[in-house]
């Protein structure tokens, strides 16, 4: 029996021990957000924080339940699977507000050779013009409609 | 300012609201979207890629990625025929402004886009010590900002180099395959804006994607296949020099 004779500050060091689980166990509590670990070792609610982050791209759906003029010309066109705001850019603040916020006008000089100035890197039967020699700088639209090229009479393959 | 006892005890009662906030989040924005109904992936078909830059600026318009820094990009590659080993690789600007006339026209010149390949078993998420970055149950992998330290791990582990360190909130970030936009029914940025198809975005559990007959019918890889990471980027024409 002897030995055990300060078994009493074991005991008093392991009531400290779990003293101190929990006040873990409260503060963990009280710190981790709710979400945590509701579908994974992280927080649940950041996926609808992320996915409530503003759109700018209106996507092409809203574009044509207005333009249906513009679509039933691209619809017959070359361009016909380019989407409206691969050359006019984020559109959605005049997807929400048409008449204050309208969207400028385009440069096609600068805007159509993004696409078809010739580069040996491009797919081969993807139509490319070296700019300077096919237009001198003159702006596309002189000659194309960008809404429809006609690829044949342009002059351009 | 010096902040005496009692600015602390008025201090408190805020940061409790505010930390409250934080643990509460925002609720759920797009009521008709299932998680589980869905697993993202993107379809890549290289002999498209035009290399225009349409991708990189609209992702830099639709996710406020700061300059010179990039969530997906392009990356021209000449192989000469004599060492297809030792592609050269260029990205000016990541590909945002096109590319100048190839140098060399002889052997091969093509693009290739790159982004976030959405890995099953990302090694960037298995190396995250706090939680702040994970694969979501459909399949795209994130970051919660709230959570993250920026101790750069994540950044590190990736074998594709598609994080970064946004220098403003000091946080990783990478490409969330536009959740914000694919959660409301909508395709991503640089799926809309890419011109000539060469990016699709794809549901793998949507039996009537095309996609699902687009593999069948065609030799498509991932990048870095022995990394064993099960990326869902799949690209259609991939030449073997592309690392």
């Amino acid at each position: 029996m002897s030995t055990f004779k300060d078994a009493s500050h074991l005991f008093r060091l392991a009531a400290v021990f779990v003293a101190g689980f929990l006040v873990f166990l409260i503060v963990r509590g009280f710190l981790v957000p709710k979400s945590f670990g509701q579908y994974g070792h992280y927080r649940g609610n950041a996926m609808a924080e992320i996915a409530a982050q503003p759109i700018n791209f209106a996507g092409h759906q809203t574009c044509e339940s207005c333009h249906t003029d513009v679509l039933e010309k691209k619809k017959v066109g070359r361009h016909a699977r380019v989407n409206c705001e691969a050359c006019h850019g984020p559109l959605a603040k005049h997807a929400d507000d048409p008449t204050s916020v309208s969207p400028e006008k385009l440069d096609t000089a600068v805007l159509c050779v993004h696409c078809h100035e010739a580069n040996p890197a491009k797919p081969r039967g993807f139509p490319q013009v070296v700019s300077a020699d096919h237009s001198t700088g003159l702006p596309c639209d002189t000659c194309h409609q960008p809404h429809s090229p006609a690829i044949s009479t342009g002059g351009a393959k | 300012m010096n902040i005496t006892r009692r600015h602390l005890l008025l201090l408190l009662p805020a940061a409790a609201v505010a930390w409250e906030h934080v643990l509460a989040g925002t609720p759920e924005s797009s009521p008709n979207y299932r998680m589980t109904e869905h697993w993202w992936s993107m379809l890549i078909d290289i002999p498209k890629c035009i290399g225009c830059g349409n991708c990189v600026r609209a992702c830099q318009a639709e996710n406020n990625v700061p300059d010179g820094y990039f969530r997906t990009w392009v990356e021209r590659y000449h192989v000469s025929d004599w060492d297809l080993e030792n592609p050269q690789v260029d990205s000016p600007d990541g590909g945002k402004k096109g590319f100048p006339p190839s140098k060399d026209e002889s052997g091969k010149n093509f693009f290739v886009p790159k982004l976030c390949n959405h890995c099953a078993e990302s090694p960037c998420t298995q190396v995250c010590p706090v939680g702040a970055t994970f694969v979501s149950p459909d399949g795209v992998v994130l970051v919660d900002k709230t959570y993250c330290l920026g101790c750069r791990y994540c950044v590190q582990a990736c074998p594709y180099g598609c994080r970064f360190i946004n220098p403003k909130t000091n946080t990783a970030e990478k490409c969330t395959l536009c959740y914000h936009r694919i959660t409301k029914g909508l395709t991503t940025a640089c799926c809309e804006s890419c011109p000539t198809g060469a990016r699709q975005l794809a549901d793998l559990k949507d039996p009537s994607d095309p996609i699902h007959e687009f593999l069948k019918t065609h030799s498509v890889q991932v990048l870095k296949p022995y990394m064993a990471t099960r990326a869902k980027v799949y690209y259609n024409g991939l030449d073997g020099s592309v690392r």
